[in-house]
């Protein structure tokens, strides 16, 4: 290993300990955000878990409660409990689910994640190919239809997505389920599955795709003009060695970093998706929360949600710097 | 051509993970197996905690459960348990021979667990205030166990429904998060075989319980809150049975191989009227909105006819408390005498004012609930008739309870079980003035008061029978609501099974009680 290699290796260290030291404050700030806006909800947490057993249940009995979590204490407090026992990796029991947060989580997360992963596994692939198949072909009907399709789908919502897809797909014509995690009398197989994940992943990639197609296809288009394309083609290099081996390269790079600022999305993104199919991931326990003011269970999947994201970028980053030697490593 | 390629690519990218048909591995099906669409989904299995306090379980049974017409028929406990002469003291003796799922004998100190569970002030249930009479309770022996009151409680019986849990899967954990509230273990006719939370529920049949095993082995539940996408699935077959708007099940009429089922309940819609604005505090003002409104036209117009008009909180369905007397016509003539009585006097506008002040009544109802929603309106319509000023507002339940002294809110409730739970809380005036859902309109009314207490206190039928009845005439010349409806249940259901059989059904009807409250009497037809 060479010296300036072995310089590189610790810089790209310290980024990563830089970056998860600042990662602290993020996530304590936005987990107190989340306590003052859940404080701030017009919902009663107490009411909420009653239900209809509101009515007629006496006094005395709905105070004990309020009392026993402690409802009515000032938000700083109630936090200040939380984070304790969250920073000793106990994150509580969630009151609207009567269960142990962990055991919440643990349950649905799998279920996300699988959907989530395969989602963005099949929008990397189609934004790749479907880019490099629209740059390629530039001002011809095929780079048209690509673009036009990508810009239309940007703009759809992917909840109307979702529901469009399961009227043609699951209604009209019956090709797939149109929710669930299973058929309602079969057991969890991975065909199953395959079968009922199959609409899900296709809305939640085709709703994420476009910004991949569009950014791929830019890229390539600004590399066709730099010196080492236009070196490589005035070799009479054939021309899909050009994209794919030297244009294409260059063009990721900047890719790599909009995987990480589109982590955001794809997570809100397939929360929506699960609640249009029905699929038992973390998205119905999210809603729950936040309706029922399970402080817990939301406290919980707000950190989350945040280092994954904040995780995500710091991936991208590196990834980024590992690749190009010419990145810098300050910020 | 580019709308081609578009529909191709859209087909494509559908089309990678799936190219079979949804149906392709369908067991044999002989009618021991059952999948049911519900619109609710349990937080948990509990009966400490709140789950299915009024018995038809499933996983558990109760010391008593209720048969078709609701009166109380011995489960765990051999007989169905009696009061002392005091009425202070309720013995049961438990059934010889039974034993939770996992193999354990039931004892009576895993009835007196569970009934102190619920009474610890540090276990979060939603259901201590049924309990309210309990001051301690007891196994002097094995078999035995005894419930001693602080005061005489007359519908006592009707609250030992409760499914009884094993103590020992308590032991050391924390009730309010046990994993024994997601894994249950009960004495019941069902086991839980598994709990996708969100999405299914699967129950198999209990093969050793004490009253025969079901017919039908297996039970899924699967959980589809939105009533149009569980109406989408009923039709592409998925389900055996689910509930349903009326108007959606109303496609299932004379349809091959279905049956829809009405069921009556006594979970009823009403307007709390506030008896401390100035309008509604005259109790002839109070009896004007009862009788001016068209109770059956909001049925037939808002629920397409599934419904019961109401005038007190006892549902004309419960023959040994109903009071046929006990009614509202509707008589606007009647209503517009008792207005001018009451100094209303109508204006050139046609709205009605007293000493200059108008006559106004703003209707409120939760945001969400489109059902009530359709109420109000049609409520407030029938009230401007009378000349009354009745805005409808949509809010929350904080809200409406917090403008409980001005407005008059959609409020709904109720079981079949005893008068006693629908009328006690709500009405007395001991719980007048009160914080929370307790008597929201602060009525107040000396003759309703001391029926309701000598209904509670008496052990003897008659005796409560008649208290019950001058309940409900004292009520009604005086009314503090103007209850609406009692909701009819709408199921549709495949027409595979004998079995079924109606039962007056409390609010709560998601997978415990419905058209499903005795599955396990159910059998295949042949």
């Amino acid at each position: 290993m060479t010296a300036p290699t072995r310089r590189r290796g610790r810089a790209l260290g310290l980024l990563v300990l830089r970056r998860l030291a600042f990662a602290v404050p993020v996530l304590l700030l936005v987990s107190f955000a989340l306590f003052v806006l859940a404080k701030a909800s017009p919902f009663d947490p107490v009411e909420r878990y009653f239900g209809a057993r509101i009515i007629g249940a006496s006094p005395e009995r709905v105070a004990q409660i309020r009392a026993n979590w402690g409802v009515d204490e000032p938000v700083v407090g109630q936090y200040l409990a939380w984070l304790r026992h969250a920073v000793a990796g106990d994150f509580g029991d969630s009151l609207s689910l009567r269960q142990p947060v962990a055991q919440v989580i643990g349950e649905r997360l799998g279920w996300s994640v699988l959907l989530a992963a395969t989602g963005f596994a099949l929008a990397l692939l189609l934004g790749l190919v479907l880019g490099t198949a629209a740059a390629w072909r530039q001002g011809g009907r095929l780079d048209r239809t690509i673009t036009t399709v990508a810009y239309a789908l940007e703009a759809a919502p992917v909840f109307w997505l979702g529901l469009a897809a399961l009227y043609v797909f699951a209604l009209e014509l019956r090709w797939l389920p149109g929710g669930g995690l299973t058929d309602p009398g079969a057991a969890v197989d991975v065909g199953q599955v395959a079968r009922h994940l199959a609409l899900p992943v296709a809305v939640l990639a085709i709703s994420h795709a476009p910004w991949y197609v569009l950014f791929v296809r830019q890229g390539l288009l600004e590399s066709f003009t730099s010196d080492h394309v236009v070196g490589a083609r005035s070799r009479g290099l054939p021309d899909h060695l050009v994209v794919s081996g030297h244009a294409l390269r260059t063009s990721l790079l900047p890719f790599l970093s909009l995987l990480g600022a589109r982590l955001p999305e794809l997570i809100t993104g397939a929360l929506l998706v699960e609640t249009v199919f029905s699929w038992p991931g973390i998205a119905r326990a999210t809603v729950d929360a936040a309706l029922n003011v399970d402080f817990a269970l939301l406290g919980a999947l707000t950190v989350l949600a945040t280092a994954v994201v904040l995780l995500g970028n710091l991936l991208a980053d590196v990834l980024y710097a590992a690749a190009d030697p010419r990145v810098g490593l300050d910020g | 051509m580019r709308r081609r390629r578009l529909v191709s690519v859209v087909v494509a990218v559908g089309l990678v993970a799936a190219c079979t048909s949804p149906g392709g591995d369908v067991t044999v099906d002989t009618g021991t197996s059952i999948v049911i669409g519900a619109g609710s989904e349990p937080e948990n299995l509990n009966p400490i905690l709140g789950y299915a306090p009024d018995g038809a379980a499933k996983v558990f049974d109760g010391l008593v459960s209720r048969d078709a017409s609701l009166d109380l028929v011995p489960a765990l406990a051999a007989e169905v348990p009696t009061a002392s002469a005091d009425g202070l003291t309720w013995t049961a003796t438990l059934r010889d021979g039974v034993r939770f799922s996992d193999g354990t004998p039931l004892s009576a100190q895993d009835v007196v667990f569970t009934y102190r569970s619920v009474l610890d002030d540090r276990t979060n249930t939603t259901i201590a205030s049924r309990f309210d009479a309990v001051a301690e309770v007891t196994a002097p022996d094995e078999r035995t166990v005894e419930f001693r009151l602080s005061y005489p409680y007359a519908p006592f019986a009707q609250q030992l429904t409760l499914g009884i849990v094993p103590r020992k899967a308590f032991d050391g954990v924390d009730v309010n998060s046990a994993p024994f509230n997601t894994a249950p273990v009960g004495t019941g006719p069902y086991t839980v075989a598994e709990w996708r939370k969100g999405d299914r529920l699967v129950l198999r049949a209990n093969e050793d319980h004490w009253n025969d095993a079901p017919a039908i082995k297996t039970v899924t539940v699967v959980f589809v809150p939105d009533d149009n996408a569980r109406a989408t699935r009923m039709a592409a077959g998925e389900f055996d049975g689910t509930v349903l708007p009326p108007k959606l099940a109303h496609s299932y009429t004379g349809k091959a191989g279905y049956r829809i089922v009405r069921n009556p309940s006594a979970d009823y819609r009403g307007l709390g009227l506030p008896s401390e604005l100035p309008l509604t505090s005259d109790p002839r003002v109070r009896r004007a909105i009862n009788l001016g409104l068209n109770r059956q036209a909001v049925i037939d117009a808002v629920l397409a006819g599934a419904g019961t008009p109401a005038a007190t909180p006892i549902s004309p369905h419960l023959d040994d408390w109903y009071d046929p007397k006990a009614s509202f016509a509707h008589d606007t003539a009647e209503a517009e005498r008792l207005l001018d009585e009451a100094g209303w006097r109508e204006g050139p506008d046609g709205t009605r004012s007293r000493d200059g002040q108008p006559a106004r009544l703003p209707v409120l109802y939760p945001a969400p609930d489109v059902l009530r929603k359709e109420l109000a309106l049609a409520a407030a319509s029938d009230i401007a008739k009378l000349g009354i000023d009745a805005p409808v507002e949509a809010t929350t339940f904080d809200v409406m309870l917090q403008r409980r002294d001005e407005a008059a809110n959609v409020w709904g409730g109720g079981d079949p079980y005893d008068p006693d739970t629908a009328a006690y809380t709500l009405l007395h005036s001991r719980y007048a003035g009160q914080p929370g859902y307790v008597n929201m309109t602060n009525y107040r009314n000396a003759r309703v008061d001391a029926a309701l207490d000598t209904a509670r206190r008496s052990l003897d039928p008659a005796a409560r029978r008649q208290a019950y009845a001058d309940f409900q005439q004292a009520y009604v010349a005086d009314p503090g609501w103007a209850f609406l409806v009692f909701l009819d249940h709408t199921y549709v259901l495949r027409d595979k099974w004998d079995g079924q059989v109606p039962q007056v059904e409390p609010h709560d009807h998601g997978l415990v009680h419905a058209v499903w409250w005795n599955i396990e009497r159910w059998t295949p037809k042949s």
